[in-house]
């Protein structure tokens, strides 16, 4: 038998124990009463002899080996009857645990989602991202790890260090026909993708090489399984049925398996389409030839036996011949010699790629600091309680070491209580976690982006959640535990009623918990003030434009028939004056760069002597007006200014101030550098424009420079930026109505241009909620931390207050002497709490706009604040104390 | 005043006890009695303190136990010496004996140097 069966054959065991001890003193009487004792005199030396029943009956017990098993099992049903006699403090302390353990797991799994999980493949750590070292910066591209079509051929054929390498490019294409029409995220990707992963599929075939060869024609389509799931009901049917992408009928040739999104994180793909399809979806497309177009994420798998070190060496020597061979034409000396210098390099890509992460990574990490921080203080409330709770039951623990129990035993018995209280606060947690990472989603789920998380409990995720609980256990459940135990039976037996309130050490302890508590909170309140701020500044920032009652229309003018240069300009001032003749439309105008969205177009030039580059955007008459962007001098785009005409250009003042020492720029001539479609060009500078935000609200502007779209050329995807008194809602409709009666072959989108700047601010937004409501919530776990020590002080010294009452002190006084008391322990968490603010100011630098992070009114401020709270939780048990009747409280003694 | 009496030193009743139930499978009361008998009531075992030990070295493996009729029709539990349990006891006598060895030489030497 092992321990665990002799556990379970206990009662057997018992009986048999039982028996053996009978057998036994039943022989040694039967022999001695045959040497002649009596039956009485033969019992008594028979039991003398064979020793205390009880403890040997234990002592083979103790052999069985069984008994610590045993003991816990027992120490846990005391654990739980006593939890469940005091079901207040229980729910007090679960409640507690689970609020602090959910919002670090909620946390945790995010942390998870986006950066620690690997992809769901074999050897994940084998694959890595190819792009170029420090980022593309030249020409069009999506992203700085993007590469261009050429470039990724030359890759293909000139790598070594990979098994295999593959391309792809995440897009949103439309998809259905006529009513269903509906956008869906398609992936375009080179034969490579799935193979090299590796991915099976779960049904039908995934892409092969044949599938992959220029003028493929549409080979099919492989779908995840969640689309297969929504849009096809699951059915097995789905595999050859035919579906609408931009217009054009894909057959569907597989599926891939469950729990494969893509390799973007907080992305996933509905279709996969081979990138040699490209142009039969796009006819007249040339991004497979251009090699300033970037738009492919490339990734390879390293080849058994070579390091990412290795592969990386091998990139960097074919990189002079990669980059010579993809030069793109038409650029001028400078941008060439940069292009040429460019080196490709590998990076881990475990994990996937994701710009989530690079978006939330730093806010993510901080905000599981905050909330481990809230857990510590909660923490220390259930340490509070938990030491109050050890001093009313120190008559039982008294009793129990008195009759032999050992203080290890009381011990154990006491952190059993934590470890349940830890588990049941965990298990709620971790349930609590589920509901809070998902809010955090979707709150940062926008017009334009709403990323796509796998939330599910996973290992990791329980995992963190069980390591945290016992964290919290050890926290709040060691030390009273231990203090607990040292009871003396004596003195805790005399001293009857009234405990051990006078002892020093445990108050010491209190304060100390007190005291990081205080410094903890003021420290999250620092930080909650400093994000709120940073927050507002940026709300309230004057970008330079006014976005209110502006909604942008992006339009798709590409299934026009095609129209000459001058019959597309007709068409498009046509259309303009259309929509500027809508009811109670103010204005409206079109502009290649959507202002505070991120992207960016930068043409380098001649003035005069100076060489420079600047923003460059072409916008059509009516659009500064729509901006309310005031012109400062000069004149704006008109109808004078056609593609027959000098091409004219407006700049902003940055431009003037950086290129011309602020002179007056009127009638002088830039001339910008030669770029591929974008040959060198002399502008007359017509006018002066009110600086204005361009990348982001955070970034200093830019110096920009306006051409005018009418002598540009009409774009097929142009932006049309209208402002109105109307609710967006109204005029988006208007607007859709008013398109759909022109042509019914252009389609539209549209956003809120508020909205869209707010969505610009989502992070900011995020961590000035989050971090405000977890500030405020430490401090007032603190205020709580201190009243409850506060009380039991009071508590306490009731008889002495009661005595001092009798004697004639005031009950001013008496608060005074308590609050006193209280101050003490908040100065000296408040000190600890300024020095440890004032430590770790750098680390949130990078997440501030517009404020120091050692701000002197903020700390002031949040100090001032919490201060209050803590002095009005001491001054309740204080101002009781002083209400006390002085009889009653001696009566008690 | 009877003979003077020892009590066992730490950990030999484990020997005793194999080399008692060597002969033979014996229930715990017997194995009591040949201890003091054999001992000539020198080593004094506080006889509840055998089943302890019995029970240890079963649960070792070094005994098992059966219950089986002894004398005038009554059950006891017989403890039987198993191979482990021989062999633990070769090992155990033979490092009892290297001790009384080691210990008997250290104090015949004393008397020597005197």
């Amino acid at each position: 038998m092992n321990w665990l069966q002799r556990f379970f054959k206990k009662q057997q065991l018992e009986t048999e124990l039982e028996k053996e001890i009978r057998d036994h003193l039943d022989r040694q009487v039967s022999d001695y009463r045959r040497a002649g004792l009596t039956e009485e005199e033969a019992l008594r030396k028979a039991r003398l002899n064979f020793g205390g029943v009880e403890q040997i009956r234990e002592e083979c017990r103790e052999a069985r080996g069984t008994h610590w098993l045993e003991s816990t099992l027992q120490d846990l049903q005391l654990a739980l009857r006593t939890l469940r006699k005091n079901p207040g403090f229980a729910i007090t302390a679960i409640a507690t645990l689970a609020l602090g353990i959910g919002a670090n797991t909620a946390i945790f799994a995010l942390l998870d989602a986006v950066r620690l999980r690997s992809l769901p493949v074999s050897e994940p750590q084998k694959l890595a991202l190819i792009q170029i070292e420090g980022g593309n910066r030249t020409g069009i591209r999506h992203q700085a790890r993007s590469l261009s079509f050429p470039l990724w051929e030359q890759i293909h054929e000139q790598q070594r260090g990979f098994l295999n390498v593959f391309a792809w490019s995440p897009n949103t294409f439309e998809i259905g026909k006529g009513v269903t029409e509906r956008p869906a995220e398609v992936l375009w990707v080179t034969s490579g993708f799935f193979s090299t992963l590796p991915i099976d599929p779960a049904k039908g075939r995934l892409f092969v090489a044949e599938d992959d060869r220029s003028g493929c024609g549409s080979p099919g389509a492989v779908i995840s399984y969640g689309f297969w799931r929504s849009e096809f009901g699951g059915r097995d049917s789905a595999i050859g049925d035919k579906i609408f992408i931009q217009d054009r009928p894909t057959e569907i040739i597989g599926i891939a398996p469950p729990g494969f999104d893509g390799l973007e994180v907080g992305r996933k793909f509905d279709i996969a389409l081979p990138l040699c399809a490209e142009p039969s979806y796009f006819p007249g497309s040339d991004i497979l030839r251009r090699s300033d177009f970037s738009f492919l994420n490339v990734m390879g798998r390293l080849r058994p036996g070579w390091t990412l070190e290795q592969a990386n060496g091998q990139l960097a020597s074919i990189s002079p011949a990669v980059f010579r061979a993809t030069l793109p034409a038409g650029y001028e000396d400078g941008s060439h010699v940069s292009y040429l210098k460019s080196r490709l390099a590998a990076y881990p890509a475990a994990n996937g790629v994701s710009g989530l992460r690079e978006k939330y990574d730093t806010s993510l990490w901080f905000l599981l600091g905050i909330t481990g921080l809230v857990l510590l203080i909660a923490c220390a409330n259930l340490a509070n309680l938990m030491l109050v709770r050890a001093s009313t039951r120190e008559r039982e623990i008294a009793v129990r070491l008195a009759i032999g129990a050992s203080r290890w035993r009381i011990i154990r018995q006491l952190l059993t209580e934590s470890l349940v209280l830890a588990a049941a606060g965990a298990a709620v947690g971790a349930s609590f976690a589920q509901i809070f990472s998902r809010t955090i989603v979707l709150f940062v789920t926008t017009q334009q982006e709403s990323p796509y998380l796998d939330l599910r409990l996973n290992w990791h995720i329980l995992a963190f959640a069980a390591v945290v609980a016992c964290f919290t256990c050890l926290v709040f459940g060691v030390v009273p535990a231990f203090r607990g135990s040292r009871t003396d039976p004596g003195d805790a037996i005399k001293s009857g009623s009234r405990g051990m309130l006078g002892n020093n050490r445990r108050s010491l302890f209190q304060s100390s918990l007190v005291i990081s508590q205080v410094a903890i909170s003021l420290v999250l309140l620092i930080a909650a003030a400093l994000f709120v701020r940073s927050f507002r500044n940026l709300m309230t920032l004057d970008p330079g434009f006014r976005e209110r009652g502006v909604v942008i229309a992006s339009l798709d003018l590409s299934h026009l028939p095609s129209l000459s240069e001058d019959r597309a300009e007709l068409y498009m001032r046509d259309l303009m004056e259309q929509l500027r003749a809508l009811p109670q439309i103010e204005s409206a105008g079109t502009s290649t760069h959507i202002p505070l969205d991120g992207s960016s177009w930068t043409l380098g030039f001649h003035l005069a002597a100076t060489e420079g580059a600047s923003k460059f955007t072409w916008v059509s008459r009516g659009y500064f007006g729509t901006m309310d962007k005031p012109l400062l001098s000069g004149r704006d785009f008109d109808d004078r200014d056609t593609r027959s005409t000098p091409r004219v250009a407006v700049v902003n003042q940055t431009f003037v101030r950086r290129f011309l020492g602020g002179v007056n720029p009127l009638g002088r001539t830039l001339k910008t550098l030669a770029e591929p479609n974008y040959p060198a060009t002399e502008y007359e500078i017509i006018g002066v424009v009110k600086d204005a935000k361009y990348d982001g609200l955070r970034e200093d502007v830019p110096p920009e420079a306006f051409g005018s779209s009418a002598q540009f050329g009409v774009s097929a995807w142009p932006n049309v930026f209208i402002r109105s008194s109307l609710p967006p809602p109204a005029v988006i409709s208007a607007v859709r109505q008013k398109l759909n009666q022109i042509s019914p072959q252009i389609r539209s989108d549209y956003r809120i241009f508020e909205t869209e700047i707010q969505d610009g601010l989502v992070r900011e937004r995020l961590m000035a909620a989050l971090s405000g409501f977890f500030g405020v919530l430490a401090a007032l776990l603190a205020a709580i931390g201190l009243y409850g020590v506060i009380s039991y002080v009071v508590v306490a010294r009731h008889s002495e207050i009661g005595v001092r009452l009798a004697l004639g002190a005031t009950r001013g006084s008496i608060i005074f002497g308590i609050v006193k008391r209280a101050s003490t322990l908040l100065v000296a968490g408040t000190l600890l709490g300024l020095i440890l603010a004032l430590s770790a100011t750098t680390v949130v630098r990078s997440l501030l706009y517009g404020i120091e992070p050692n701000d002197l009114a903020t700390f002031l401020s949040a100090t001032l604040f919490l201060l209050a709270v803590s002095l009005a939780a001491s001054y309740i048990p204080a101002r009781r104390a002083s209400r006390l009747d002085p009889l009653d409280a001696l009566r008690y003694e | 005043m009877e003979s003077p009496k020892s009590d066992i030193p730490q950990g030999t009743l484990d020997l005793l006890i194999l080399q008692v139930a060597a002969l033979g499978p014996i229930h715990g009361y017997a194995i009591a009695q040949r201890l003091q008998q054999v001992s000539r009531d020198v080593l004094q075992v506080q006889q509840g303190s055998l089943y302890p030990a019995l029970h240890r070295l079963e649960n070792k493996g070094y005994l098992k136990a059966e219950w089986k009729e002894s004398d005038a029709g009554r059950e006891a539990k017989f403890y039987r010496l198993t191979s482990k349990g021989l062999t633990q006891l070769k090992t155990e006598t033979a490092n009892w004996e290297r001790l009384i060895d080691a210990v008997a030489a250290v104090l015949k030497l004393q008397g020597g140097e005197a």
